[in-house]
């Protein structure tokens, strides 16, 4: 063989090699089954609200009859949809099929995600913030923090939850055919249709979705409808729901979001981020106390994350509750022995971690740019419930009693962390560095460990069989803080027990909401 | 005998900075052969560092990380299986550091790669000789280090395979040596099953976007000496932007152009030589603003004769 040829043969099997090797990455929420619910939960209407009061304070006009004139126009609609099927039509089915209350619960994950981002300082080293007022502006509206995003899940799964109790009320009052049992040339491409086509719960999902993210997340509103859109083609191209019908269930959903909204626009979030003179008076009562204040380790320093956000309305218990049964024992004094030891334990975390441990630590940073530690559960939530194949009902509300949950164990750990308002361990022993970003907020307690504690004692509940498992995941999750090296471990260890108790309120209401 | 004398040498100053060296050591860039059954080792230690970068387009600096540092030592080698057929490998102990914030330094070992460099063509041409060369690699993480944590993390995680492709001119001494090459990049495996590019992804794999590379030198050779200045150009196909104030992320799309002088010199120790090695970032997207310095020993085991 010549050298020429050699050397065509080595190109050839280069370009061979390397046009075989496929990158494409398999996304685990892409490959979900169609929603097919084993118990249908058809009594929903009977479920107890958590915000409203009656189903007569939502207005629900009967919708179009199957034998008006206008009805055959409607029915073409779908049949012309499914007559010109393109296949990201079909990938639009598969990706709806698979649940309504998931799909939006991820779409918010991905809005959190990528609105968790700190603003960048301004010249004078102070730092801008995010008006709602002006979303679109640097820096836009909002930063989604650990605590904004809490928030955030809780209002979508709570109005959902509330908005489907609704519309099964009203389903049970109209019963309307479905479109494919009105017509059998129409095609039916999802599992999850019963009762009643009217309203349809997919379009209440999407009303009330749309009109929460609008609010939470303004700077998204194109992204948000482009979604809305989506949804109501899969459902249409499904054969499921008439055009008129999507549009007056999603109006119903709106309705629903309306009262939630005025909850939110005055339940003290607005405000959470409190003023320069709060600051300064967090410092001054921890140095009264004899302790060593909390500083932003951040340059130019940052103010604290949402020192207010404590006083902040929860859902599942009143603001009296904190002080009285949450709010925990003071962690050990910057002076005592207990701390010492706490801080040494840490330091000797510091760059001597385990590959296992630096996996673990990773696995759970849920830092910028990610849905924070509440979406994390919320994703582990649903990987579960795709499972389970649980009714759009029964995934709202255990969706509904995570979020409250997560939002209520946000409140509590913010109001003990600004409460004692202690210091990081970075900043007591300068040596100590991190393998995670570093929060700008007191440490005590690990929000990680609250959060995690709360969302393991419910899922727990809920599926019985896996709570050994969510209560593991808890504890490394809680673990994770300390190989970071940004937690002692008592900031963890009080956490984990904090959110079990706040995890105990959502199991009470479980108890009582009318669904077991 | 001279193998043993070698060796004596090599157990003298242990592994460290001695091996062998030649002027005809070389490298993925050059258009430099070992002779058949040469065997050239060697040293570096390279050090650079960033206190700008470019986030996105921006350029900016960061006190939370101050100027960012890497030092790295590596062992190389080069290997004559013929006169124009050479196998080439190296594998670099890196750490990483900031001089300021909080985040933790990072080490180990980074990514061993081995080359096979082939010479096509071997002619005169106008006054001189030119050269075609066809360069294939493959490089890989030799350690289990997290590529999640940029910018310390020690490297990028991913397998790479590159195809280069090089023309050399060289006349009365003068040189000049185009290359170009296209590196393919495997996915990658993070710590986290989730992750947020431009949208977010479930998975924990990461899809980093292929290379191209353009590497373009100018300079002097003789028996003695070489020296030389270049500009290389990476281009990488894909990948996403940092956003505003974010943080780095593998699959972000680094775009950097640098220039470099390098200089190899023999020393009256028949065999060892060493080099220097300096560059600059003047342009770049997603990227630190790296200028760094490299110097080696290199040693050669047999005869130089041929």
């Amino acid at each position: 063989m010549t050298r020429q040829n050699k050397l065509y043969i080595f190109s050839f099997l280069t370009i061979i090699f390397l046009s075989s090797c496929s990158k494409t990455i398999q996304e685990d929420n892409l490959s979900y089954p169609t929603l097919n619910p084993t118990r249908l939960d058809t009594n929903t209407n009977d479920w107890k609200f958590i915000l409203l009061t009656k189903t007569g304070d939502i207005n629900c006009p009967a919708p179009m009859d199957v034998n008006s004139n206008l009805y055959p126009i409607e029915i073409k609609k779908i049949k012309d949809i499914q007559a010109n099927l393109s296949s990201s039509d079909q990938n639009l089915i598969n990706y709806w099929g698979s649940g309504s209350i998931l799909r939006w619960n991820e779409i918010m994950r991905e809005l959190v995600a990528k609105n968790n981002l700190p603003p960048y300082q301004n010249p004078d080293g102070s730092y801008p913030i995010p008006n709602s007022n002006n979303p679109f502006a640097y820096p836009t509206f909002p930063f989604a923090t650990p605590p904004y995003a809490a928030r955030a899940y809780a209002y979508l799964s709570a109005s959902q939850y509330d908005a489907l109790i609704v519309a099964y009320h009203y389903k049970k009052i109209y019963r309307k055919k479905f479109p494919f049992e009105t017509d059998s040339q129409i095609r039916s491409s999802f599992k999850n249709n019963y009762i009643s086509s009217f309203p349809c719960e997919d379009a209440v999902i999407a009303g009330v979705s749309l009109e929460i993210m609008k609010l939470l997340f303004p700077a998204d509103f194109e992204t948000i409808n482009t979604k809305v859109l989506e949804h109501k083609k899969a459902r249409m191209a499904g054969g499921s729901c008439t055009e008129s019908d999507w549009e007056a269930s999603m109006q119903l959903g709106k309705e629903v979001a309306s009262k939630f909204i005025s909850r939110a626009k005055t339940d003290g979030a607005g405000t959470a981020g409190g003023n320069a003179s709060l600051w300064k008076n967090l410092e001054q009562t921890a140095v009264s106390r004899g302790e060593t204040p909390w500083i932003s380790q951040e340059s130019p320093p940052r103010p604290p994350m949402l020192p207010l956000f404590g006083k902040v309305q929860p859902f599942l218990f009143p603001t009296s509750a904190i002080a009285a049964n949450l709010r925990p024992s003071p962690p050990p004094s910057v002076h005592s022995d207990q701390f010492k030891k706490e801080l040494e334990e840490i330091l000797q975390f510091s760059g001597n971690l385990t590959r296992d441990q630096e996996r673990i630590a990773n696995f759970w940073a849920d830092g910028i740019r990610t849905y924070t530690p509440p979406g994390h559960w919320n994703h582990i939530a649903s990987e579960d419930y795709v499972q389970m194949n649980l009714s759009e009902p029964r995934w709202s509300r255990n969706m509904a009693l995570l979020n409250m949950a997560l939002m209520d164990a946000a409140i509590v750990a913010w109001d003990a962390k600004y409460y004692y308002f202690n210091p990081r361990p970075m900043q007591m022993d300068t040596r100590i560095k991190t393998c995670l970003g570093l929060p700008n907020f007191p440490a005590f307690i690990s929000g990680h460990s609250t959060f995690s504690g709360a969302a393991a004692q419910i899922l727990g509940y809920l599926n019985p069989t896996k709570k050994d498992h969510y209560n593991e995941m808890a504890k490394e999750a809680s673990d994770s803080r300390l190989y970071g090296c940004i937690h002692y471990r008592s900031d963890c260890e009080v956490g984990l027990v904090v959110g079990k108790k706040i995890g105990n309120y959502a199991i009470e209401r479980a108890k009582s909401d009318g669904a077991e | 005998m001279k193998n043993k004398l070698v060796l004596t040498k090599l157990s003298f100053f242990g592994i460290l900075f001695v091996l062998c060296s030649s002027i005809n050591a070389q490298t993925e860039f050059d258009g430099l052969f070992m002779s058949k059954n040469i065997f050239c080792v060697g040293t570096t230690a390279e050090t650079s560092s960033f206190n700008r970068y470019w986030e996105s387009e921006f350029n900016r600096d960061n006190a939370n990380l101050g100027t960012v540092q890497y030092k790295a030592l590596s062992v190389m080698g080069n290997y004559g299986l013929s006169d124009r057929l050479n196998v080439i490998f190296s594998i670099p102990y890196i750490h990483s550091n900031t001089t300021a914030g909080n985040l933790a330094s990072q080490n180990g070992i980074q990514d061993a790669s081995l080359w096979v460099k082939f010479q096509a063509l071997d002619k005169k041409f106008l006054n001189g000789n030119i050269q075609i060369i066809g360069l294939g690699g493959y490089s890989f993480p030799a350690s289990n280090y997290n590529p999640d944590f940029m910018p310390l993390s020690i490297g990028r995680g991913s397998h790479n395979i590159t195809a280069r492709f090089l023309l050399d001119y060289e006349e009365n001494n003068w040189y000049m040596t185009v290359s170009g090459a296209y590196i393919y990049r495997s996915n990658i495996t993070l710590d986290r099953n989730t992750y947020y590019t431009d949208r977010m992804i479930y998975s924990n794999q990461v899809e980093i976007p292929n290379q191209y590379h353009y590497n373009t030198r100018f300079g002097y050779r003789n028996d003695q000496f070489i020296a030389d200045i270049y500009h290389e150009y990476t281009n990488t196909l894909g990948g996403f932007d940092i956003p505003k104030n974010g943080m780095p992320f593998p699959s972000n799309e680094m775009d950097f152009q640098r220039l470099g002088f390098y200089a190899k010199i023999e020393t009256p120790v028949s065999g060892l030589s060493f080099l220097v090695n300096g560059y600059t970032v003047f342009r770049g997207k997603n990227m630190g603003q790296l200028s760094g310095i490299q110097f080696g020993a290199f040693y050669i085991f047999g005869s130089t004769s041929n």
